[in-house]
């Protein structure tokens, strides 16, 4: 009986320790779950979900302060891979979704003040002061940031059309016949 | 020559209906009123437009330069004049528009000088670049350039070089027609790529529904003395896959993560080994193409059409039937539908059927899977097709991936035995096309990310070294105001005295500052001149690797830019100029 207990004993002192050193040996930087979540989020940095970007808003969700359904660039799509990583339900996005978007300087009225450079999160702008700026479209996120600094409201944003680059197969579509 | 064949899994046997278009030999197509010839007509980097709007070209022209080293350049099909460059309407399904040279034919037909090449002589190196530049790519279909398939793998040796003379796809009969007329250009070009692989061995594979093209291969490969094995393979759709083809021929089975020529092995297509020979030893690049037009056409016929001409235009030699309601390029199994007959004929296009409500039916609606397993059995890939549906279907791409979604072929067996009439190879396409995007977006997100991160990483360092230029500057400030508070009390209390007196005393004090101005100026004028000096002996040019795209939007901001400059002040314009003079 007290072999017993000192050998359950002294198995559970050694797994403990094993496990203790392992936590400190194997010790994972950072925090995993922000991770993952902040690899589904777009990396608009738009700050619309009403975090300063994209690693805020996926740090405010694994603290469980945040709901899934705040990232309109995401989509629904990016709701539903969340739902899906965090075992949340899917929830309808909270405003309507966008279609993709790239924002367009015009150049006549461009007085190269720089702000929009400096508000850009992504460094999609380029241009020096006095001179006339423009956006990098493949680099350009289409987060919309820029549009509200520009004191010439010069900026507008343009739906991103489809071409041979993007194209995609559609999803095959069954004719519904009226039956004879 | 006994050549011992393997089976390669699954496939089937659907009507082939190639007879009517091969009971007459390949036509040359007329010249058409207007030709559009896309730049980007291969796999790899879109080539750069050569030529300017306006401009008189001679047949034969380079009128598109290969974009790097996967890419495959593209010529004027005739000589004439080069209306305009613009978006036109591309041969896809999606019926695009995409960057064409428009060309008005002369009908003089002039060629440029054509020099052939003594390839023999040449390092095998340059016999690539030549193919490049002739704008050789894989006319089978798929329009790899053939160059960058034409080096062997460091490690493996080339066992056998495979030259592709199945043609699979019912109607289609442009090789089997070609391999009939034109054999021994076909052979002398498989033994160019024989030498620059240094294959051991070269099989030719055809059907053995093509007796004529068998035979005549069979006798090039006689007068010309060379070693070549014509092997007739038995018919079964997709045979003329290249992977079937070379299980058949090699026993060798290609897996998806590898390329051919890591097994030893390389395939190529007839005509591809056709136009590399006349590429060659002629100097022609390739201008044009045998073209299958069959289907509801009364005249159904292969034609040697220049690429570029509008399919309208060919489609119009076959007389298709009133009752045509669409037009295919490509088979019936792997093809597709044109949106738009005045797309052109490109590099890709071997075949164009009309169809109507008879020939093809339009598709009973889908039915539910009912797991007969059909699909699984004709597979020649040996996939699942029933678990990539119900994965496809249901958007769950990962799972697709697992099942080995992109070792599909796309060679529609699977959906032409389904009793259930699902259009499985569409869902595939779509999951594939739907995965790539998704990888695409992936991409783009991480790289936004690290340029977030960058950016903030900039400011903040930014900010820390302002914080530190102005701690440094008080510091500055208030050691210097110790020592200098006597000395600078006199000319404080002289401004503040008034304008009358600070002018009086100007002349006794002010002589050393203007001094330290001048200088501080002579040494700006100086650092200046040193800066002017530095940029015109280094232009900063990091503007050499732009795709035409780049370059175009460049000169477009760039005219942009000296409009408004000159609207704003005629004489900023000026400068510039003065300064490089
Ligand atoms: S709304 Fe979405 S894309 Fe925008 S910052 Fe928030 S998480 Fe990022
Ligand atoms: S250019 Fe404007 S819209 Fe595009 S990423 Fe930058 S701030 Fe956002
Ligand atoms: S052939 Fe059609 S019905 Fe049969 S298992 Fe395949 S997909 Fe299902
Ligand atoms: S289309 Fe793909 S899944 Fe269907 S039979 Fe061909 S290779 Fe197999």
């Amino acid at each position: 009986m007290i072999s017993t207990l000192v050998i359950m004993a002294l198995g559970a002192l050694v797994l403990g320790a094993a496990l203790g050193y392992a936590s400190i040996k194997f010790k994972v930087e950072g925090d995993p779950l922000v991770e993952k979540i902040e690899a589904i989020l777009p990396q608009t940095q738009c700050g619309q979900c009403g975090y300063p970007g994209c690693k805020p808003y996926a740090a405010a969700i694994s603290a469980g302060e945040a709901d899934i359904n705040l990232c309109p660039p995401g989509g629904m799509d990016g709701v539903r891979k969340l739902a899906d990583l965090l075992g949340r339900e899917v929830k309808p996005l909270e405003v309507e979704e966008k279609p993709k978007q790239v924002a367009i300087i015009d150049e006549t009225t461009c007085i190269g003040c720089t702000l929009c450079i400096q508000a850009c999160p992504v460094d999609a702008i380029v241009g020096a002061a006095k001179q006339m700026h423009t956006i990098i479209e493949p680099l350009c996120t289409g987060c919309e940031l820029c549009i509200k600094p520009c004191p010439v409201e010069c900026i507008h944003m343009q739906p991103i059309t489809e071409n041979l680059d993007n194209w995609k197969w559609k999803y095959p579509v069954i004719e519904i016949k009226r039956a004879a | 020559m006994l050549q011992h064949l393997f089976g390669f899994k699954g496939g089937v046997k659907p009507q082939t209906n190639k007879a009517p278009s091969v009971q007459q030999p390949i036509g040359q197509a007329p010249l058409p009123a207007r030709l559009y010839v896309p730049l980007h007509q291969s796999i790899g980097g879109s080539p750069n437009p050569l030529v300017e709007a306006g401009e008189q070209i001679l047949k034969g022209q380079l009128i598109g330069g290969a974009d790097g080293w996967m890419s495959a350049a593209v010529h004027a099909p005739t000589s004439g004049t080069v209306l305009a460059i613009e978006k036109h309407v591309a041969a896809h399904p999606s019926g695009l528009p995409t960057l064409t040279v428009v060309i008005a034919p002369d009908g003089r037909d002039e060629w440029i000088t054509r020099t052939p090449l003594d390839y023999r002589s040449l390092a095998p190196e340059r016999v690539r670049e030549a193919l490049r530049d002739a704008g050789v790519v894989g006319l089978g279909g798929a329009v790899f350039p053939s160059h960058a398939k034409l080096t062997a793998a460091s490690s493996v040796a080339v066992e056998q070089l495979v030259i592709n003379g199945a043609e699979c796809e019912p109607f289609m009969t442009c090789d089997d027609l070609l391999m009939r007329e034109r054999a021994e250009e076909i052979v002398r070009g498989s033994a160019i790529f024989r030498e620059l692989l240094a294959a051991r061995r070269v099989l030719i594979g055809i059907e053995d529904n093509k007796p004529e093209a068998v035979a005549a291969m069979q006798a090039a490969v006689q007068r010309l003395g060379e070693d070549h094995e014509v092997v007739a393979v038995p018919t079964r759709y997709p045979a003329g896959g290249a992977k079937q083809l070379i299980r058949v021929l090699t026993g060798k089975e290609v897996p998806a993560s590898k390329r051919s020529t890591d097994l030893g092995v390389q395939c190529f297509n007839v005509a591809t080994a056709y136009t590399a020979y006349r590429a060659l030893a002629y100097g022609e690049p390739v201008i044009s193409r045998i073209v299958t037009l069959t289907g509801n056409v009364l005249q159904p016929r292969n034609w040697e059409v220049r690429l570029g001409t509008p399919l309208r235009d060919l489609v119009a030699l076959g007389q298709p039937k009133a009752d045509t309601n669409k037009y295919l390029m490509g088979g019936p199994m792997m093809g597709f539908e044109i949106p738009d007959l005045a797309a052109p004929v490109i590099k890709a296009t071997n075949c164009v059927i009309a169809g109507s409500p008879t020939l093809f039916p339009p598709s009973p609606p889908e039915m539910p899977c009912i797991r007969c397993g059909a699909c699984a059995e004709v597979c020649p890939h040996e996939l699942q097709p029933f678990e990539l549906y119900w994965f496809a279907r249901a958007r769950n791409f990962g799972k697709t991936q697992e099942y080995h979604l992109f070792d599909c072929i796309e060679c529609g067996c699977c959906s032409y035995v389904c009793p259930s009439h699902i259009p499985l190879v569409q869902y595939f396409r779509f999951a594939k096309s739907e995965i790539w995007s998704r990888e695409r977006e992936k991409q783009a997100a991480e790289a936004a990310k690290a340029r977030f991160e960058l950016r903030n990483a900039r400011a903040e360092r930014e900010q820390a070294e302002k914080a530190e230029r102005l701690a440094r500057a008080a510091a500055a400030r208030s050691s210097e105001r110790k020592p200098a508070s006597a000395a600078a009390s006199p000319p404080v209390a002289v401004a503040e005295s008034g304008v009358a007196s600070a002018v009086a005393s100007e002349p006794a004090i002010a002589s050393p500052p203007i001094d330290a101005d001048a200088l501080k100026k002579a040494t700006i004028v100086a650092a200046m001149e040193r800066a002017r000096a530095q940029r015109a002996a280094v232009q900063p040019r990091n503007t050499e690797q732009l795709t035409f795209q780049q370059q175009r939007e460049i000169a477009a901001i760039e005219a942009r830019r000296a409009n408004l400059q000159a609207e704003s002040s005629p004489d900023e314009v000026n400068r510039p100029q003065r300064a490089a003079e």
